[in-house]
């Protein structure tokens, strides 16, 4: 406990990289301004790193109280940072990702206008981020909240003369407010109910409690609230709409903040507060079923997507729903290590499509693409590795964390395991749809490929990638094939060193150690017995449910190989003999639609018609207006007054001196 | 001995005049005259006061109106030949140039 590992450094030193870039970067090179970036968000890796090697030697959790921040009465928060198993984990994905990013970056913004404010925007969001994941305190942890939305919302809207683009900053950003909303009343409700917003102190006191299993009580608001935020942070139903939309900004931005870190901080955010839903089994049950349906539900429409990158962001909105079944179902480690290798899977994936858009001159529409295999052959073979990992093929990342999360959702329920499988199929078969669709078969586009949307046009042939993008996706590729070794389930003759990795973290919190809290007879939550140890269920069990998610994934493969490989023509007609459902499936199940028309177009009216024309300027300018006009009416008749002529005021003297007279008289003979 | 109030009758009566020469009269001359005539109005009901109370206090009043409306009578000639000699008319309405 005595050493200081100066954590506060970690976040300050991509703030000071923004503050450089963001203040004096006009006037640098590129070179320079790269450089920057590079440097500071490469020392906060190395710092994350340090971290990491002093790990066994710190007593858990590591606090570190830098500066107080707010002191009112009994209540405190101060600027602190929090390390332990969970927050070492996120630090050393979000730092590692989102180095590797940056370098990836340089290559993929270089001849882009603004590189400056983008890789400035990018530091400010590592800070942001490295703020949540390291905050002792929710408040803290929701200044970074915000300031993720923030960097988010300008990187989005990095090319903010499109309109597109400047929209779909807005509508992330506006979408994160609803989320937060929730977020902030759960803190309320937290401040008010127990008087700490410290990590320590709050889930000692909340620790106390005894579950609420009999019905819902406080935990069970704070936890579901909580989830709001988080559904809006991680792009869940009813809140996920903007994530697709966010595809809008630079494709090293989706990889970094809409499908590596950020959109990852609603998992995070419920893993930490897994003391709270631990002994709110409603709200945890409410968390796997959001998980459950969006996956299933992203998925579906992922299928039928065109667009490269809006394919992977369903992907994305698919996969965190996945991470949220593992969080429903109180396997909190397996939520994170699937927030892992998803991190690194997913990354590689945005950043290999990145570098398919680069390379054939800022196309997306998959349906202009094709045979690149040969031409690009660094990010097909990378982008190979990643949609092996994601569709669940062992022995790559993928498969270790989905398996996990679908043996454990199936320990809770057989409902989500047979969503969770089918949505792996989907998976699967939209991942490698995506695959044969850009990589075989013949070139679709046009030889001289035009400006498209990502104004990338060279005006030149396809071409490979420049080295600085290809490094960091090797890097990625590799991590996507190890990145799961690190947790083999005991059944595949592994320890699951990252569960047990992980385990302290939330056993220490765990109802179970409260056992003398609880009546006797009242059946213990699951958690104590799965988390960290090897379920009572035979391996054998466990090995054929493995075999049957792997058979999941083979048979999406298997499709997509048939449907857009063998037979190319046979999807059309597919989709002709769905009819209206594909079109439903197309058009994201007009979800955008549905929202604008029962939610923002009552806005729009209610702003334009009752506030604005109504309101504003009915009830207030017109009062301003009448309280003028009436001044000058009552101004015109006694101006009249004022004529001018000396004989009128000297009569109106006399009139009043004769008044004064008359009531003086009246006074005196009364 | 004449009592009180027919002093002050006579001095309201005098005073009414001149108020209502003022306001009626167009002639800067006239107004001229009608404030004099209000002045002695006011005078008359000094000396009366002062008689009857015999208290020389209202007597001093009046000497400081008359020296007063002496003073005024010369300014006020002054400002009216003036006045005459700009606009060559002694009528107050036409003498008009601050009203807007």
């Amino acid at each position: 406990m005595t050493s200081n590992l100066y954590l506060w450094l970690i976040p300050i030193l991509p703030l000071i990289g923004a503050a450089i870039n963001g203040f004096l970067g006009k006037r640098l090179s590129r070179q320079a301004v790269s450089a920057v970036a590079l440097t500071f968000s490469g020392a906060a890796f190395a710092m994350a790193l340090y971290v990491a090697s002093q790990f066994s030697s710190l007593s858990l959790p590591h606090i570190e109280t830098v500066a107080p921040w707010i002191r009112a009465g009994q209540f405190q928060v101060d600027f602190g940072f929090y390390l332990d198993q969970l927050s070492l984990v996120m630090l050393l994905v979000v730092t590692g990702v989102g180095f590797l990013i940056h370098i990836y970056s340089v290559g993929y913004m270089w001849e882009e206008g603004g590189f400056y404010r983008f890789f400035s925007y990018l530091n400010l969001f590592m800070f942001f981020m490295l703020t949540l994941v390291l905050a002792n305190n929710y408040l803290l942890m929701f200044i970074g909240w915000e300031g993720v939305g923030l960097a988010s919302y300008l990187l989005i809207g990095f090319w903010f003369i499109k309109d597109s683009a400047a929209s779909a900053g807005k509508k992330a950003f506006i979408t994160n407010r609803v989320g937060d909303f929730g977020f902030l009343i759960a803190l309320f409700l937290l401040i008010q109910h127990f008087g700490t917003l410290t990590f320590s102190d709050l889930f000692q006191k909340v620790s106390a409690l005894s579950p609420e299993t009999a019905g819902a009580g406080l935990l069970t608001a704070i936890g579901l609230l909580l989830m709001v935020g988080a559904a809006g942070k991680s792009a869940q139903i009813p809140l996920y709409v903007w994530l697709p939309d966010a595809m809008e900004g630079p494709t090293p931005v989706s990889a970094l903040i809409h499908a590596a870190t950020m959109v990852t901080a609603g998992v995070y955010m419920v893993a930490r507060s897994h003391a709270i839903f631990e002994r709110a089994p409603e709200a945890l049950t409410v968390v796997a079923i959001i998980g459950t349906l969006t996956a299933l539900f992203a998925a579906t429409i992922g299928v039928a997507q065109t667009d490269i990158k809006k394919v992977l962001a369903y992907s994305t909105v698919s996969q965190l729903g996945y991470m949220f079944i593992a969080l429903g179902v109180a396997a909190f480690s397996a939520g994170i290590f699937h927030l892992m290798t998803h991190a690194f899977f997913k990354g590689l994936l945005f950043l290999a499509a990145g570098s398919v858009i680069h390379s054939v001159g800022g196309e997306q529409d998959m349906r202009r693409m094709g045979g690149l295999r040969t031409k690009i052959p660094v990010t097909f073979w990378t982008m190979t590795i990643a949609t092996f990992a994601i569709a669940g093929i062992p022995p790559l990342a993928g498969f270790f964390s989905k398996d996990e999360i679908l043996w454990r959702a199936y320990q809770a329920s057989w409902i989500y395991w047979v969503i969770g499988v089918f949505t792996a199929f989907l998976t699967s078969f939209y991942m490698f749809r995506l695959w044969f669709m850009t990589f075989f078969g013949t070139y679709r586009g046009e030889a001289e490929s035009g400006h498209g949307q990502d104004p990338h046009g060279h005006g030149h042939g396809i071409h490979e990638s420049p080295k600085i993008m290809l490094v960091p996706l090797v890097i990625l590729a590799i991590l996507s094939v190890v990145g799961g070794w690190i947790g083999v389930p005991g059944s595949l003759g592994g320890s699951n060193r990252f569960d047990h990795f992980l385990g302290p973290v939330f056993r220490s919190t765990a109802p179970a150690l409260n056992a003398a809290h609880t009546a006797p007879g009242e059946t213990a939550p699951p958690e104590n017995q799965t988390e960290g140890t090897e379920p009572q269920t035979g391996h054998s069990t466990e090995l054929a449910f493995t075999g049957i998610s792997v058979l999941a994934g083979l048979l999406g493969l298997g499709l997509a190989y048939l449907l857009y490989y063998r037979r190319p023509e046979l999807p059309h007609r597919i989709a002709t003999s769905l009819g209206s459902f594909y079109e439903a499936v197309r058009n994201k199940y007009y979800v955008d639609e549905i929202y604008a028309a029962i939610f923002i177009k009552p806005l729009i009216d209610g702003s334009s018609k009752v506030l604005w024309k109504g309101i504003d300027q009915g009830v207030i300018d017109n009062s301003v207006n009448d309280a003028a006009d009436g001044a000058r009416d009552v101004s015109d008749a006694v101006r009249r007054m004022q004529s001018g002529n000396i004989r009128s005021y000297a009569s109106w003297v006399a009139l009043g001196a004769a008044c004064v007279l008359a009531y003086m008289i009246w006074m005196g003979t009364r | 001995m004449v009592p009180l109030s027919y002093y002050l009758v006579l001095s309201g009566i005098l005073f009414a005049c001149g108020v209502t020469g003022f306001i009626i009269k167009r002639n800067i001359i006239t107004i001229f005259m009608s404030i004099e005539l209000m002045l002695n109005g006011v005078n008359l009901s000094f000396v009366a006061f002062a008689a009857n109370w015999k208290a020389l206090s209202g007597q001093v009043f009046v000497f400081f109106v008359m020296v007063v409306a002496a003073a005024e009578a010369a300014v006020g000639l002054a400002i009216i030949i003036a006045v005459y000699r700009n606009r060559e008319t002694l009528n107050v309405d036409r003498v008009n140039l601050l009203k807007l």
